[in-house]
């Protein structure tokens, strides 16, 4: 397969499909139609599954009890339907079921709008169900990216048995860009054996149960210190970012997926007028990426994080800075996107202060 | 390269596909490309755009702020986008639907009846061919054949008895540059 | 000339934002002029759903609340439990008050919960670009079916008059349609008989209106008019399926 031209909804979907998933569950909601439209055509052709739910309660149950039976499964919505799924990944980061979600986030809160939005980043790093989870968040920016970054879920959620999720916008879903699936790494999509999943006790003697219930509170607690285990894991092992004329930098912007490229436009902007600025594209939302900013700190003077919210990653921009630079914020929201030349105006303002 | 395209008008003018086959055919050319549109409701006919990227450099922002290259399908579009073409650019206006004239001194500006030729053709659905034959003439961002083989491509096999009707759209947009003397060309700049 | 078309105080002034041949037009002007005529516009709260008449809230002229995606029932549950003398009515389409938000209105149906369902069904996803609904048709090609509704992979299209009418709570259940003048008229006395169960306190009312989308069936508004009477009237038949109100027993 050469390079297609492709929407980063259709790419999503198809990189599943090459990644072995060979089961969907979802309910239609904009902007990521395209990809339960895809599945709805491809999956057939795969001879894999294709299921509208009748809601994304629903849904997420299903990946819960599809996913414990050991499939590579995939389920994906925006802002309103992923806050449905919260009791249902909850529970499955409970019972430790490998799955991949992805949210192709929209303006909110409530129904909110339909135009590209990052506004769910605290409900995608810092729980957003009950109990102590974690999701290990991956954010895309291009379309290729996109493809890649999806198998890698997969592979990921299999490795540490808990839900990844993709992390994207109205934005990023509906562009189309070339991708090239060849160049994915094939061996990520070899499935390995899941001995705990219910498939049937067949010869086996152990029977297998998923679930996340447990009252005795001394057991409760050891489960919860197990996974964490697991998190400490993948805080080493999953860490993705990017640099980008970081070492020379007198401000560095810090923006994930595709508002990255728009500070990347600014920073060529900032070039033209002689003022050095860098970009650090956390890759990995969570675990957050701190290595760049203990790399850059000492020499930087201000950090300006940019986003499609009111001021999320910027915490956790500001703990890994950790007080030692300033770290300042814009942000547009509803739909809006931060301008190249807004961006400019603010490093200037930066640069303005003592 | 580093051109940067806007396409608009109403939705129903086939803006979104003038895109798409700009966008397969740069990346035929092997260029970087990105392609993003309007999106929303399926719903009341209104104002569609896309933005359209070609470059030899990885794309940045897929949203277009300064472009070098504005299509304006209908009035709306002409009165909104005008102002984001940088200097040096060019505008392309659908005569047919726009009576209104262009502001800006320091640009292109290429008036093209696309509605009423596109009539004459027999197919009222090809005036953004027409356009897309003129614009590709015009700022040779790609290939003309890459154009062709990208029709082919976007409108796909169960459209394929429309290929030969938008060929002849697109080469009769083609024909009016071809056709511009070098005192209208001048006139132009 | 005759008027033909008189603006009921029910709507607002703001133009509808349907598609050419969409007939939520339609049972709007109709539910706005049985609150109009049965007087009760000062007392209507309706709930407006997640869907294509997701701005329903700009066009009836009495309050309005909007719910999230099928969650319209629990909402009007919550008002009208705070005013119990008012009218209170949800308008909803086939996703949300059938597949999403199924179980609150079966709930409302089984509580027997006074308030007035009106539901819209054109058997597809209409605001969010034509996928299957809970209602499309067996074969029924759609965004999500692009093969055709098969039972074997989405089961069978739920009849919702003829489930709720199991239920006790349940006081008034009718399926119309309006692909002519008339069913719509026709229509209209249903919706009024709705509104009337539930000024009487009777409890669950519901009219499930079968309606055209001409934009996600792909077809001219004719021809949609006309699918609904060839196909959907077939599978859906119309009728009163549940009806506790004594005059309109008597009176046919
Ligand atoms: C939780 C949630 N999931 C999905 C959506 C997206 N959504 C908006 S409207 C709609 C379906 C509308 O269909 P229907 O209820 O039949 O109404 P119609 O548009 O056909 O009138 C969906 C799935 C949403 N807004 N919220
Ligand atoms: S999409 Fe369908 S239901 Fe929605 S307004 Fe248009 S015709 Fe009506
Ligand atoms: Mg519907």
């Amino acid at each position: 397969m050469a390079k297609v031209l492709m929407k980063g909804n259709e790419a999503l979907a198809e990189a599943a499909i090459q990644a072995g998933c060979r089961h969907y569950f979802g309910y239609p909601i904009t902007p990521q139609n395209e990809v339960t439209a895809y599945m709805a055509k491809r999956m057939p052709e795969v001879g894999g599954v294709f299921l509208q739910a009748e809601s994304e309660v629903s849904a997420i149950n299903m990946v819960y009890g599809a996913g414990g039976a050991g499939a590579r499964v995939l389920i994906t919505s925006s802002s309103p339907g992923i806050s449905l799924m919260q009791e249902g990944i909850s529970y499955i980061a409970g019972a430790e079921v490998p799955c991949v979600i992805a949210n192709i986030m929209r303006g909110g809160p409530g129904l909110g709008g339909i135009q590209p939005s990052q506004s769910d980043y605290f409900q995608a790093t810092k729980g957003g169900g009950h109990g102590d989870y974690k999701l290990i968040v991956l954010a895309p920016s291009t379309i290729q990216e996109m493809a890649e970054l999806v198998q890698q879920a997969f592979h990921i959620a299999d490795k540490y048995r808990n839900p990844v999720m993709i992390l994207g916008d109205g934005m990023l879903g509906q562009m189309m860009e070339p991708v090239d699936f060849d160049i994915l790494k094939k061996e990520e999509n070899k499935i390995e054996e899941k001995p705990w999943a219910t498939t049937g006790m067949g010869t086996r003697s152990k029977r297998n149960i998923i679930n996340s219930l447990e009252l005795d509170p001394q057991v409760l607690e050891k489960h919860n210190i197990e996974i964490f285990k697991k998190y400490q894991k993948a805080a080493k092992e999953e860490v993705r970012y990017e640099m980008t004329d970081c070492e020379e930098a007198e401000i560095i912007l810090v923006a994930y997926g595709t508002i990255a490229r728009v500070a990347k436009n600014a920073i060529e902007l900032a070039k033209r007028e002689n003022i050095k600025v860098g970009l650090i594209r956390p890759i990995s939302l969570w675990p957050f990426p701190e290595e760049p900013f203990k790399k850059t700190r000492d020499h930087v003077k201000a950090y300006l994080t940019i986003e499609m919210s009111m001021g999320q990653m910027v915490e956790d921009v500001k703990l890994a800075v950790n007080g030692q630079k300033e770290v300042h914020f814009y942000g547009r929201v509803g739909g809006m996107v931060p301008e190249p030349m807004a961006i400019l105006e603010e490093i200037k303002k930066i640069r303005g202060k003592k | 390269m580093d051109e940067k395209i806007i396409f608009a008008g109403f939705g129903g003018q086939g803006i979104m596909s003038m895109g798409l086959i700009m966008s397969y055919a740069g990346m035929m050319d092997g260029k970087n490309v990105s392609w993003l549109p309007s999106y929303g409701p399926e719903m009341r006919g209104g104002t569609a755009n896309c933005h359209v990227t070609i470059s030899d450099e990885p794309v940045g922002s897929p949203i277009i702020n300064e472009a070098t290259v504005v299509v304006a399908m209908n009035r709306p579009s002409l009165e909104k986008y005008e102002k984001y073409i940088v200097p040096g650019g060019k505008l392309f206006i659908n005569t047919s639907l726009i009576e209104k004239k262009a502001e800006r001194k320091d640009i292109e500006i290429y008036e093209i009846a696309a509605n009423d030729i596109a009539n004459e053709l027999g197919n009222l659905k090809i005036a953004n061919m027409v356009i897309l034959g003129a614009l590709v003439r015009a700022t040779n961002i790609t290939k003309f054949e890459s154009v062709l083989k990208a029709l082919v491509e976007v409108l796909g096999p169960s459209k394929e008895h429309l290929v030969s009707i938008n060929e002849k759209a697109l080469k009769k947009g083609s024909e009016l540059i071809e056709n511009l003397n070098d005192k209208q060309k001048s006139h132009l700049e | 000339m005759a008027v033909v078309f008189q603006k009921t105080k029910g709507l607002t002034d703001t133009p509808f934002h349907y598609c050419p041949g969409c007939t939520h037009g339609i049972v709007h002007r109709l539910v706005a002029e049985v609150m109009e005529e049965l007087g009760v516009l000062d007392k209507a709260i309706g709930v407006a759903p997640v869907g294509c008449a997701v701005f329903a809230y700009e066009y009836f002229n009495c309050d309005m609340q909007e719910a999230a995606h099928g969650r319209a029932p629990a909402v009007a549950t919550g008002i009208k439990r705070v005013h119990p003398d008012k009218i209170v009515f949800t308008y909803q389409g086939d996703g949300d008050l059938a597949a999403i938000g199924t179980a609150e209105t079966v709930h409302a149906a089984a509580r027997g919960e006074n308030i007035t369902v009106i539901f819209i069904n054109n058997a597809i996803y209409g605001m969010t670009g034509g996928q299957m609904a809970p209602t499309s048709l067996i074969g029924q090609e759609t965004l999500t079916t692009p093969y055709g509704r098969k039972p074997e992979n989405n089961g069978y299209p739920i009849k919702m008059c003829e489930m709720l009418s199991t239920l006790e709570g349940a006081s008034y259940i009718e399926r119309v349609s309006v692909y002519d003048v008339k069913h719509v008229l026709n229509a209209k006395k249903a919706i009024k008989n709705a509104f009337t169960a539930q000024i009487n306190k009777k409890g669950f009312s519901m009219i499930e209106v079968l309606s055209s989308c001409p934009t996600n069936w792909g077809m001219s508004p004719n021809e949609a008019l006309k699918w609904i009477k060839d196909k959907m009237e077939p599978y859906y038949p119309l009728g009163v399926y549940k009806n506790t109100l004594e005059e309109v027993k008597q009176n046919g």
